[in-house]
Formats: structure tokens, sequence, C-alpha cells
């Protein structure tokens, strides 16, 4: 049944772009997948690890700048580019992460987000490297492909072998010692498993994904700025992971495609996205803190059965025990 | 002269610091709950001041005061009790409302920075030999000083702080003993949030309250609360002081690099105290 459905997803990815009416719509399913391929780096660390944190959007960045100073400011070809950023950025995960594994829980939550902000800080105020505020546009030459169509398999065959490794990964030991350390980190150390590396594993990995999204970012928008490091960025991967379902494998894209879609509907009728994307924050945490689809079903379920059971409030409708 | 100048400058920018740092480290420290409207807060109170800086300073301050506190019990009320026991919940929930206290803040003061006149009586330097020091910078150490010893005291000294010791301890025994324990946990919450709306309104004839001011400051204080000592006042006050020096001198030695010098007070910190100067051993 599971599989029927990868296939029938694959099946209708790969057709899409002929389906779609044109570039423009073409250009939002694309931005879906890089944004999926950043949620499922976020979910891989929150969701498997059980560190949630805030600063992702600081790797998406250091890659795409990486990737933006050697092609477009020093000349070098995208292939260079590409084999430059993803050393910057896992290296730069490497470090973040011997600094934000020192603590955990909300401590670790507001060390990865005060480390985004400084990567944030950097790129706005280091305008010798980064162009400031201005940002790096890349020409056509600095880049993979500019051809919408290219870009859009490109980044359907990365997110597509992202997920193959990563499902491998996650079934692997070592990724079963990953939820085993999020879930029973005391019982796992005394079994004799050494919790920290395992954490950094999972870091690693995550900011590697977060890496080759940032790689892909800049190819598609051929542009970057500050703004791709923001809080803002940062926050709307962990609501992408928490509406499509936190620790599931699709989730994140199912999450992706949400989100995007929404701030691009949105951005047509209202300039006010932050504050929609805050209201969409309250409501998923409020109302459907397991994600969407699990959550919508429970609702459903809830309102059939207080109908056929008469107005009889259902115990169900509780998202979780608020005895604590 | 430039260090005695710089140093003066790093204290008057920790001030406004500890001011911000001191009411998210309460929050945290009694409730554990990390309240990331509090940078939110904090540009709010600034806007605020400068909307009712029309009766006077005072009263500018004391505006942004109450309406910050008055913010800070509704969304204690309305969203942080509701997930108790929820921490990421609670985290990601304060997270949502900062975005928008932001946006409509941008859609009620416009994106041009508001400067905020300092009152006369404070306008003008002291002299003290061959220097001179800004009286409004002073102002800011006075009261940062005097905010640290008044917290200091209601949670050592006061019942209340007595009351709110016991629910941090132990809360079912707490509220066994008669103490109302949710309430309590709003007044911390409406101080706290009262605290940042200060902050930002004493800040804003220095710093000036533009969008944006609240993702700046809002990381420079959990580094302060990460340095200190999560709960912890004294740290709180020491992590300002380290934060400001660099951020300050850092900002007129490598301009370019001011963001990636804080690195360095973080990782030396975490490396040899995880828990922060003063933190207590997590449990």
């Amino acid at each position: 049944m599971k599989t029927v459905g990868i296939i029938l997803v694959t099946a209708i990815a790969c057709i899409l772009p002929f389906l779609l009416p044109g570039n423009f719509y073409l250009g939002i399913a694309t931005q879906i997948l890089v944004y999926g391929l950043f949620a499922v780096s976020v979910n891989t660390l929150a969701g498997y690890g059980g560190m949630v944190s805030l600063g992702h959007a600081g790797f998406l960045g250091i890659a795409a700048y990486a990737y933006a100073v050697t092609s477009g400011t020093y000349g070098f070809s995208p292939w260079i580019a590409v084999g430059a950023a993803l050393v910057i950025g896992t290296a730069a995960a490497a470090v973040f992460g011997l600094i934000a594994l020192r603590t955990s829980g909300l401590s670790f939550l507001m060390i990865t987000l005060a480390l985004g902000q400084i990567v944030w800080g950097v790129a706005f105020r280091y305008t010798d490297l980064t162009n400031g505020d201005n940002g790096i546009s890349l020409g056509r030459a600095s880049v993979i492909s500019a051809d919408p169509l290219t870009l859009y398999y490109v980044c359907l065959a990365v997110l597509a072998l992202v997920m193959v490794l990563l499902a491998a990964f996650i079934r692997s030991p070592l990724g079963a010692a990953i939820k085993g350390v999020r879930d029973q980190p005391r019982r796992m150390s005394t079994l004799g498993y050494n919790t920290w590396a395992i954490r950094y594993v999972a870091y690693l990995v995550s900011g590697f994904v977060a890496t080759v999204s940032g790689i892909l970012y800049v190819q598609i928008f051929q542009f970057i700025s500050p703004h791709a490091l923001s809080l803002t960025v940062s926050s709307e991967a962990v609501l992408m992971v928490i509406a499509g379902g936190i620790g599931t494998l699709f989730g994140p894209l199912l999450g992706a495609g949400v989100v995007v879609l929404l701030k691009n509907v949105a951005s047509a009728y209202t300039d006010r996205w932050p504050t929609l994307l805050g209201c969409i924050f309250l409501f998923i945490i409020i109302a459907m803190p397991e994600g969407l689809l699990p959550g919508s079903k429970r609702i459903l379920a809830g309102m059939i059965g207080s109908f056929r059971k008469g107005a009889a409030p259902s115990a169900s409708l509780q998202p979780t025990s608020r005895a604590r | 002269m430039f260090w005695i100048t710089g140093l003066f400058n790093s204290l008057a920018f920790a001030a406004v610091l500890f001011l911000l740092a001191a009411g998210f480290s309460l929050i945290f420290g009694l409730m554990r709950v990390a309240n990331l409207t509090h940078g939110a807060f904090f540009m709010l109170g600034g806007y605020l001041a400068t909307s009712a800086i029309g009766a006077g300073f005072w009263i500018a301050i004391v505006a942004a005061g109450a309406g910050c506190a008055l913010l800070g019990g509704l969304v204690q009320h309305l969203l942080v009790q509701r997930l108790a026991g929820r921490e990421l919940a609670q985290v990601l929930g304060t997270l949502g409302l900062s975005f928008i206290v932001a946006d409509q803040c941008l859609l009620i003061w416009s994106g041009d920075p508001i400067p905020l006149a300092a009152p006369a009586f404070l306008q003008g330097a002291a002299r003290l030999g061959m220097f001179a020091f800004p009286l409004y910078r002073l102002f800011l150490i006075v009261v940062a000083a005097l905010v640290a010893i008044a917290l200091w005291l209601v949670v050592e000294r006061t019942t209340l702080g007595a009351k709110i010791r016991a629910a941090v301890d132990d809360r079912e025994m707490a509220r066994a003993t008669g103490i109302p324990v949710s309430r309590l946990f709003t007044v911390v919450f409406c101080l706290g949030s009262a605290l940042a709306g200060i902050g930002g309104a004493l800040a804003a004839p220095v710093l000036s309250v533009y969008p944006g001011l609240d993702t700046e400051m809002l990381p420079l204080a959990l580094l302060v609360v990460i340095l200190g000592g999560i709960g912890s006042l004294a740290g709180a006050l020491i992590g300002s002081v380290l934060i400001g020096i660099i951020y300050t001198f850092g900002q007129i030695l490598l301009p370019d690099l001011s963001y990636v010098i804080l690195f360095l007070p973080m990782v030396i910190v975490l490396a040899v105290r995880p828990e922060g100067l003063l933190g207590r051993q997590a449990a």
C-alpha cells in the first residue's frame, strides 16, 4: 500500500511539468522540491534526533553564499562551486554541532537560534564578501542550468536520491541508535552507546542535507541575500516539519508543499505573510500538533463519531493530556 | 581615551541587554518557558513609547511597560498555560506570535526607523576631566542597576518571591499549600514582558525603533542568558556586561565581523560550563 503510494507520487512528480500550465507554476513546483529538501534536513534532526533547530537557514545560507562567491565573484565553474559549497556548508555544520551539542532541549533550540542569527548578521554586515543587504545575483553562466524544466528535474533527482539514502540511513543500526538516543538517552548511555557522537552524526547529516538544499536554492533563484538566512526561513522549515508530521519520512515534503503554496497564494492578496505564518503556527500547534494528515483524520473521525453518538463530546478531540 | 569611552558605551548597551535578558531569564528560570515573543515585546515597547511620548517621557516608559505587561499576561493565559507541559509547543507558539506582533508593528508604525528624543534634563553630557559621558547613557546604567537590585529583592526577600520560588521547586506541593500557582506564573510573565517593553522604550533614544530590531536583539538576549546561566539574575548581569563589551568593541574595531566574535565567549563558556557561568547544574 505504502509502496504503491510512493510509486504513484514519484510518477506524478515525473510528469508534473507537462500537467502545469506554465513556467510560473513550474517554478513554484521546483520551490516546493527545494524547500521540501530543506524541511527534510530539519526533520532529520528534529524528528529522528529529537533536537529542534531554529537556525537551519544558516546552513542553507552558508552553502548558497559559498556557491555564489565561488562561482559568481571568483568565476569558477559551477561544478567546482558545488564542491566548495558542499565542503564549506558541511564544515560549518561540523563546527556549529560542536557548540550546539554542548546542550540539549530548550537550550539547544536557543543556541541554534543564536547561531543562525549570527550567520545572518555576518551575511548582512560583511559587505566585502556578501554585498550586504543587496545580496549576490548570479548570471546564467554561473549556475548549472537556467532552464526551468532542467532545474525541476535536477531538483527532483537530488531530492529523490537524498530521500532514498535517508530512508536507508534511518533504517540502519545507526539510524535506530539516533531514535534510541531521542527516546531514551540514559538507557542508551547505560548500554554503552556514545550518545554525544550519535547526536553529532545526526547533526552532521542534517547539516549536509541543508547544504545541498542551499546549493539548489541558489540555482533556482540565481540570487542570495540575507533574507534567505532569516529566522523566518528557519521557522518556516520547522512549520513544514510539524505541519507534515514530525519524524515521518515524507511529512516534511507535504508540509513544504502546503506552506510554499499558501505563501504564493497569500502573496497575491496581501503583504502580511508573517502574520499569516504566525497564525498557521498557532493553529497547527493548538489544533493539530501531530500534523495535518493525522490531525484532520482525528478531527473528522471525532466529528463523525459525535454525530453518531449525539452531541457527547469526544475525548479524542483533546490533542494531548493537559493533566501535567 | 578610546578605551574609556568604549567601555562606557559598552556598559550602556549592557544595561539595555540586561533589561531585555532579565525578563527572559526570569520567565525561563521560573516557568521553563522560552518566550520567543520577548524580542517582539522589546520592539513593541519602543514603538509604544514613540507614540506616547507626547504625554511626556516617563508616561511613555510606563505606557510601554504596561502595554507589554498586558499583552504578556494574555499570552500566558491564552497560549502558554493552555500548552502546559509541552515545552516545544510553547516555544513554537510564542515564536509564531512574535511574527504576528512584529508584522502588526510594521503595519502600524511603517518601515521607517522612528527616533525617540531623550528628555531635556538627560540631554547633554557629564564632564569628568577630559572625558564626556552622555547623560542619557549614564541614566540607562543607573536604571539597569536599580532594576537588578529591585528584582533581587523581590525574588529573594518578599513573600511573593518566596511563593514564586516555592512554585518553581515543586508545583504540586505549592498548589497543595494553597499558593495560586497559575496566577503567580501570570504575574511573572507580565513582569518579564514589562521589563522587555521598558527596555525597548528606554533603548529607543539610543538605538531608535525599526523593523527587525526584534530579531536583532533576541539572539543577543539568548546569548546573554546562555552565557550567564538560565534563570540566574546575577548571570544575566554578567552575561549582559560581557556581550555588551564584546559587541560594542567588535563594532568599532571589526565592523565587518562584529557578529562573528560573538561566537568567542559562547564557545569558551559552553566548552567549560555548558550550563552557563552561574547556571545551576541541569537536574
